[in-house]
């Protein structure tokens, strides 16, 4: 009797220390994961969620305090002035022109985007070449490596004044011009043209993935019952494709309110005449803040931009996941 | 979907689209694909323009005469340009290094399972993609804060951490490791740290160089940073150099002055074949290795595009 009850306690201790071990192990690896973490969301915490506390500027009337001009102080001794910053902003026509640019702007690349891309990724599928189709596919790929500072270059060799390409052209012709950097008329189609010579390459890309990924007895069944290759193209291969197309439709939507500054900023070169159709929300922000030195509004049209934005994404998303599980950010 | 690009294409003329039609796909395809690498070879040529010729009929695909010019300034002015080029390396090999280090270790704890936070950091990276404090406040902190001023912190800091990295990595965890392995050298008394470094880093390899291309090029073709945070000159890097050539023409002439044998003259100065020169110079080291790595990007950005 005595001998059992020794064992049954030793067993209890030896199943405590053992459930201990294990509490421990379990410990050490969630400390040993979170060192993992811990470089990365450093780095988030101080460039990216430090700054979304600075949103007040946005409700300030931002001054520097130049007794001790910290970040902090700057903030603490600026005064309030509630949302006037907003209401400054609205009342400007500047902003409903970078408003309507920066929409309008993004409709166009959606729309054309997905018909330019989708139409040659069918188009290079058809072609019996292979590797000559592999020499198309690196061509087109290019500009997307390479810096809107650069691609701004490739502009100007055609559009600079005097030595420009079609300058000399324009001359030859004997068409007055006025000089392109000044000329807002052009710009909307080049911009349009800027943006798609640099990522058509790659959303080709992704379409050729997917039409990759078709199953080819779907192609063969439909040519055995004598379907032509507009109707195969039609009934098989854009149905394949149509998650991909609403998926990548509704992402590029939740990010209407942004733009790629180089392309609205580097590729004009920053030409003043041309801010009527080259202003975008994000040229405003930082030209009000490095420009004009207009921090409060800078950051309140920032603020704007970015909190439409998040709701936009919120709404998009949830819609990705009803279509496409697997494609939903989170 | 990300393995072989060539798969699925057809390789005879069975059920292909009639030989006419085929033609004038090639004809629409070959133009469009011409026009994106047109413009570079113009640049190139310009490059080699004469700068009497760019005078006589500006800038031409048929120059009438060619010349080194462009070129031999470029090796002369020296200073600020080797300096630029130094500068744009060396940030991209810093920042690449530590970037792809931070990406590895981040998303490897977002890949495990039995991670008792996942959720909470998956949440932590994932929102700073949709929301974000804005321009105005980031250069606050990063600049009056963090000191990212005029130093080359300024150049490495503000790409060094990307969330969409970290979801395209752990998505290439996910596909390439096994649970089990993780299992097995566990109970085998290998510690964290060692897994991860002698186990799985080895068998990501394709995943992990395709970050850190992805990486390589943010860092080279990063101006936006420049633009910024540097004022001083001695830490510009090659597109921020090539961007401030634009605005102020003579800039590197009136930066040559400094402790230079040749004395640079504005007025024969080349400065559009000059410019160009420098065009080429950036784009050649991203020309000549992208075809190797344009394999692995792809591989990547198929990944990367739907989840981001």
């Amino acid at each position: 009797m005595i001998q059992n009850t020794m064992n049954s306690s030793e067993l209890a201790v030896e199943r405590a220390t053992a459930q201990n071990r294990m509490s421990f192990q379990r410990h050490k690896k969630t400390l040993i994961l979170l060192s993992m973490v811990l470089p990365g969301a450093i780095w988030l915490l101080l460039l990216r969620y430090l700054p979304m506390f600075g949103i007040v500027m946005a409700f300030q009337n931002w001054e520097i305090y130049y007794d001790n001009p910290t970040l902090f102080s700057n903030i603490i001794h600026s005064p309030w002035v509630g949302l006037q910053n907003f209401a400054f902003l609205f009342a400007t026509s500047d902003c409903w022109q970078m408003l309507f640019n920066t929409i309008a702007y993004n409709l166009v690349f959606i729309i054309l985007g997905t018909i330019i891309s989708v139409a040659f990724a069918i188009m290079m599928s058809e072609l019996t070449l292979r590797r000559l189709m592999k020499t198309y596919q690196t061509m087109m790929f290019f500009p997307f490596f390479l810096s809107w500072v650069v691609a701004s270059y490739f502009l100007y060799a055609f559009l600079a004044p005097d030595d420009g390409l079609m300058v000399h052209l324009f001359k030859n012709l004997e068409i007055t011009q006025l000089g392109w950097y000044n000329d807002t008329r052009p710009w909307p189609y080049l911009i349009v043209f800027a943006h798609m010579w640099k990522n058509v390459g790659y959303t080709v890309v992704l379409y050729m993935a997917a039409i990759v990924g078709i199953d080819s007895s779907l192609f063969e069944a439909a040519r055995i019952d004598g379907a032509s290759k507009w109707q195969q193209i039609r009934y098989v291969t854009l149905p394949h494709l149509t998650t991909l197309i609403v998926v990548l439709l509704i992402i590029n939507v939740g990010k209407i309110f942004s733009s790629d500054f180089g392309l609205f900023y580097t590729v004009p070169m920053n030409s003043g005449p041309l801010i009527p159709v080259t202003q975008v929300v994000d040229t405003y922000v930082y030209r009000a803040l490095l420009n004009t030195g207009d921090v409060g509004m800078s950051t309140a049209a920032g603020l704007f931009q970015s909190a439409v934005g998040f709701v936009l994404v919120l709404i998009t998303n949830a819609i990705v996941r009803k279509v496409e599980p697997d494609s939903a950010m989170f | 979907m990300n393995t072989s690009m060539s798969k699925g294409y057809k390789s005879s003329r069975l059920g292909a689209i009639s030989v006419p039609a085929e033609i004038i796909l090639h004809v629409i395809i070959a133009v469009f694909s011409l026009t994106c690498i047109i413009p570079f070879i113009f640049c190139i040529i310009i490059s080699f323009t004469s700068k009497q010729s760019i005078a006589n009929i500006g800038f031409s695909f048929f120059p009438q005469s060619w010349t080194l010019d462009g070129y031999k300034y470029v090796f002369n002015m020296g200073k600020q340009l080797w300096l630029s080029y130094f500068n744009s390396i060396f940030v991209s090999v810093v920042g690449t290094v530590l970037s792809v280090t931070i990406c590895i270790l981040y998303s490897y704890a977002l890949y495990r399972r039995d991670f008792k936070y996942r959720r909470f950091f998956t949440l932590f990276a994932v929102f700073t993609m949709m929301f974000t404090g804005g321009l105005a406040p980031t250069y606050q902190v990063s600049k009056i804060m963090l000191g990212l001023s005029d130093n080359y912190w300024a150049l490495i800091v503000p790409l060094l951490v990307n969330p969409f990295n970290f979801i395209i990595m752990r998505t290439f965890f996910q596909s390439s490791v096994p649970d089990t392995i993780i299992e097995a050298a566990t109970i085998d008394g290998s510690g964290e740290y060692n897994t991860l470094l002698n186990i799985i880093i080895p068998i990501s390899k394709p995943g992990i160089a395709t970050i850190a291309l992805l990486t390589v090029l943010a860092y080279w073709n990063d101006w936006f940073s420049a633009l910024l945070y540097i004022d001083d000159n001695s830490f510009y890097p090659l597109q921020y150099l090539l961007w401030q050539m634009q605005s102020q023409i003579d800039f590197l002439a009136a930066n040559s002055g400094k402790g230079l044998e040749t004395v640079v003259n504005v007025a024969t100065m080349p400065t559009q074949s000059f410019r160009m020169a420098v065009v080429v110079l950036v784009v050649i080291p991203i020309a000549f290795a992208y075809p190797f790595f344009q394999r692995y990007v792809v591989a990547g950005l198929t990944v990367g595009s739907v989840k981001g």
